[in-house]
């Protein structure tokens, strides 16, 4: 099993028929008979509540959780005949709080893929210098600090360098600008929404905020208590009557000055 | 107790008292190395096996509950390990060292921020490269940690490694007290608590070097 995902490929991710429980007493269902597809270089937002399973859909993509039943495809391989290692050294990942490494520098961080895949150092450390740049951080300046030396924003900018590194055609996203403050969230928001149309990748977004999912989806798959209860473009999705994407549009609107 | 009288005690027989610390240091720094050598591998081996981690945690455990006189006295029928002398002293010495480097080693490792251990998985590390890429060098402070407490304990714990012919500076301990002798008491228990602080500081320098915020 040395094929490697390759970026000619067609980057097609899909969900047959899967569904996914805890392995435990209760054997709590987290997933439940999802059917999706998500074509080449398309944005798909995951959105939903806590707990309603965006996170494990993502975790059944990357193999760092397997299908109790169903079938996850990428590119048109089931994960689970997957080299799990080799499926997610193609697959970037980006976490909230982006868990960068805290004893390695930014550019460690950023370069450890490359280095993992034992890219020459050369062309490693061209390739930090262009995502540094590509995510907005001078090289100079920010290589050779460390994690806690930075801001919660560029901590998360590190953490989308590492991710496309080594030039992944898929990226999962979980929740990236979370836990930062509404105003640099917004500022990567669009930073990122610009990038994401020049990178020309598969990417599957998960967030709780509606806003974010409008900014950057180019088509929304809403989840409820893992079932996908609604699945259109953005401009579409505000016009749907579902109770639960009723419940999202509502909490956009604020009203100023009226009471709670 | 005359301080007079103990200063040229220490003075006239500082050959001596030299030579025991000097011995004393041996049996600890040989005993600290086969611990570690045990230890830290152990704790990394039973991160991965819950089953075993319970057994290797515990009997470490029970080691350091046993009295260490009491140790000593049930080494010294066994055959191989035991008897009089140093050998039977390291083995004892090894057993009660071992608990704060397993455990620490244990706790080290698996108190990893979860964040940081998704993403190395995420990223396509395997479990090795995730082991010895990423948990052990941020677990590396607390592991010292753990040596550090080890070793203050073993200095303390030699001591009473004299009363199985081992030497070191507890044999002017038990002389010191079967004669009555302040003196002689202190010419042990003074070194002691010298190498036990010393060892205490230079660790902690070196796990506060170690340490990754």
């Amino acid at each position: 099993m040395n094929t490697k995902i390759s970026p000619a490929a067609t980057n097609r991710i899909e969900f047959r028929d899967v569904s996914f429980h805890i392995n435990d007493i209760l054997k709590r269902l987290i997933v439940s008979q999802v059917s999706l597809e998500i074509p080449h270089g398309e944005t798909l937002v995951l959105l939903g509540r806590s707990g309603s399973g965006k996170t494990t859909l993502l975790k059944l993509i990357n193999g760092m959780l397997l299908p109790t039943k169903g079938e996850i495809l990428v590119q048109d391989r089931p994960t689970t005949s997957w080299d799990p290692i080799r499926l997610r050294r193609g697959i970037g990942y980006v976490i909230q709080e982006a868990g960068l490494f805290p004893h390695f520098t930014v550019a460690e961080n950023v370069g450890l893929v490359p280095s993992l895949e034992s890219w020459d150092a050369a062309r490693i450390a061209g390739r930090v210098d262009e995502m540094l740049h590509l995510v907005g951080l001078d090289p100079r300046e920010f290589a050779h600090r460390h994690p806690r030396e930075l801001s919660g924003g560029q901590r998360q900018r590190v953490g989308v360098a590492r991710a496309l590194a080594a030039d992944p055609p898929i990226l999962l996203m979980d929740e990236p600008f979370g836990a930062l403050d509404p105003v640099t969230r917004a500022e990567l928001q669009r930073e990122f929404s610009a990038l994401v149309h020049r990178l020309g990748k598969t990417i599957v977004f998960v967030t709780h905020d509606l806003r974010e999912a409008l900014l950057l989806a180019s088509r929304i798959v809403l989840l409820e208590a893992g079932h996908i209860v609604a699945s259109a473009a953005p401009q579409e999705f505000l016009r749907l009557e579902h109770p639960e994407v009723r419940a999202f549009t509502s909490s956009l609107t604020v009203m100023p000055g009226a009471s709670a | 107790m005359n301080p007079q009288t103990t200063w040229s005690f220490f003075m006239d027989h500082r050959d001596e008292i030299l030579g025991a610390t000097l011995d004393h240091l041996t049996l600890v720094i040989i005993a600290m190395i086969i611990a570690i050598f045990i230890g830290v591998p152990l704790g990394m081996f039973i991160v991965q096996r819950p089953a075993l981690r319970t057994i290797a945690l515990g009997a470490a455990s029970i080691f350091q509950t046993i009295p260490s006189l009491a140790l000593f006295g049930f080494l010294i029928p066994i055959p191989f390990i035991g008897g009089i002398g140093k050998r039977t002293a390291i083995v004892a010495l090894v057993l009660y060292a071992l608990l704060p480097i397993l455990r620490n080693t244990y706790v080290g490792l698996t108190g990893i921020d979860p964040a940081v251990l998704e993403a190395a998985e995420a990223m396509g590390m395997t479990r090795a490269q995730i082991l010895f890429r990423v948990r052990f060098p941020l677990a590396l402070a607390v592991i010292l940690a753990g040596i550090r407490t080890a070793t203050i304990i073993t200095i303390g714990v030699a001591t009473i490694a004299a009363a199985i012919g081992a030497g070191g500076l507890g044999t002017f301990i038990f002389r010191g007290v079967a004669l009555v002798s302040d003196s002689l008491i202190l010419a042990g228990a003074i070194p002691s608590a010298v190498l036990a602080l010393l060892a205490d500081f230079l660790l902690g320098l070196l796990e506060r070097r170690l340490k990754v915020s």
